[in-house]
């Protein structure tokens, strides 16, 4: 038995950084000396393409949502339809959106397929949010608003949306928070951000260590915008803190 | 259209590819699925439910409930799922482990604001007529919670079926995700079929909680709370 042991070459699998490093080899929990050669071209790259997969979605995703809103909070037929339809995306499994919107011609394996997607899932909370945040603006402070002679758009501009503002970015950061972890999910049909490593990794004999520092990266880039987003409330609506103390 | 017919026939002939080697049967993935998903939801709620009882029976910690719960959702699934395999190794123990990492703490702080949020003036009263602690949180706080606590059951859920899918990404197999992540086996009409399936899973369990829900409800709260299920059938 024992001859039989050592006769087995035990097969080492070479990953990313290369050969004849022990910690790797062993496929040991986490080894500082891969994320230290691998980090200016694995993951660095892969947390910056992630960044901008999600910045890109939530832009763009606030921009249809916002303008979606503002049409629903003056034309109350158009909440039911828009509410439907970002439904419908919302509840479809992201990982076969991505899928399914792979043949469409001009999207392909390419990050417009990922955007797309990643643009949808935002539409839902952000609509949502927006729409609820205006229609809470008590009616006494509107009304305040005409009787100080604003008309519509200055009311809108300087009243109802500062005050709706809580809840608008409430809704952001629920979206920015989506975005980060479903851009993830997005590699497996872009290549691109912080999915492509751990599928990298996954593939190369479960690779702990960039399993580890990848999932790492992207859980600490989620806190990080959210607590972003909560500082930005704060500086933006500094009446809410007076409000509450 | 086309792709869509496709997809209600892949479903019809419960997952297999007519001309193709035998696949695990639709009813078989669906049902390993909904199993995953329970373990899941239930080991949240034992962890997350009686901590968030507790806590806002007190009236203490809503910092650390609160905080915990935003933390928790901004968590990315699929990270989770890979830091749990580089620990755990590949296999049921890992995505139980992410379902509930991700599910506990929406839970957790749905079910602290919903006791805490009960009125002051209600558990005074119901200590005025001499109930216990124990008796005020059964009698009192967890009946008013119920809807908000139902509200923070059925949103992990929706979360724990969902990345039940993922959970093939990261080589777990046994879900309805290994058909969705497998388009070269299953062609675009399986996912799109796949998929379907998912939604359904998610809505129909989601429909009984509804129901659940307004069974739990006592009678005298009903009124409240009766646009709940409609809401739920709408949605």
């Amino acid at each position: 038995m024992i001859g039989a042991v050592a006769a087995a070459e035990p097969v080492i699998p070479t990953f990313g950084g290369g050969g004849g490093r022990s910690c790797e080899q062993a496929n040991e929990l986490f080894c500082w000396g891969w994320v230290d050669r691998n980090w200016s071209d694995v993951l660095w790259p892969a947390l910056r393409q992630h960044v901008e997969l999600t910045l890109i979605a939530v832009v763009i995703g606030f921009a249809i949502a916002f303008v979606l809103a503002l049409i629903a909070y003056r034309h109350h037929w158009a909440e039911r339809p828009v509410t439907i339809v970002t439904t419908v995306l919302y509840t479809i499994p992201a990982l076969a959106l991505f899928e399914l919107l792979v043949p469409v011609p001009g999207f392909g394996l390419s990050r417009t397929t990922a955007e797309v997607a990643l643009v949808s899932y935002t539409l839902l909370i952000l609509f949502r949010n927006t729409l609820t945040g205006l229609r809470e603006v008590p009616a006494e402070v509107r009304e305040s608003a005409r009787g100080m002679g604003m008309t519509p758009r200055q009311s809108l501009l300087r009243v109802e949306l500062p005050l709706a503002l809580p809840a608008v970015i409430a809704g952001l950061r629920i979206a920015t928070v989506t975005v980060i972890s479903l851009a993830t999910v997005a590699s497996f049909v872009a290549d691109e951000g912080l999915g492509t490593p751990i599928f990298q990794a996954i593939n190369n004999d479960v690779f702990k260590t960039e399993l580890i520092a990848a999932g790492g990266l992207a859980v600490a880039l989620a806190i990080f915008a959210d607590v972003l987003l909560v500082l930005l409330q704060r500086v933006l609506t500094p009446w809410t803190r007076v409000r509450a103390g | 259209m086309d792709l869509l017919s496709e997809a209600l026939r892949f479903i019809a002939r419960d997952g297999q590819i007519p001309g193709g080697p035998p696949l695990p049967s639709l009813t078989h993935l669906t049902l390993e699925h909904l199993k995953i998903s329970l373990i899941g939801v239930m080991l949240s709620a034992l962890l997350a439910i009686p901590l968030g009882v507790w806590l806002g029976h007190i009236r203490r910690g809503s910092f650390i409930a609160i905080t915990i719960g935003n933390i928790g959702r901004a968590l990315p699934s699929l990270a989770v799922l890979a830091i749990g395999v580089a620990f755990l190794g590949l296999g049921l123990l890992n995505v139980e482990v992410a379902l509930v990492v991700l599910a506990a703490p929406p839970l957790l702080t749905n079910t602290y604001v919903a006791i805490a949020g009960v009125d002051d003036d209600l558990i005074d009263a119901a200590r005025g007529m001499g109930m216990s602690g124990w008796q005020i949180v059964r009698k009192v706080e967890l009946p008013l919670a119920l809807p908000l606590l139902f509200a923070g059951l059925r949103t992990a859920t929706l979360l724990v079926i969902a990345t039940a899918t993922i959970s093939s990404l990261t080589g777990y197999s046994g879900s309805l995700g290994d058909i969705i992540a497998n388009e070269t086996s299953y062609h675009l009409s399986g996912v799109l079929g796949g998929a379907i399936c998912v939604a359904v899973l998610a809505l129909a369990v989601d429909g009984l909680l509804a129901i659940a829900q307004r069974l739990l409800t006592p009678a005298g709260l009903r009124t409240s709370s009766a646009g709940a299920l409609a809401d739920a059938l709408r949605a």
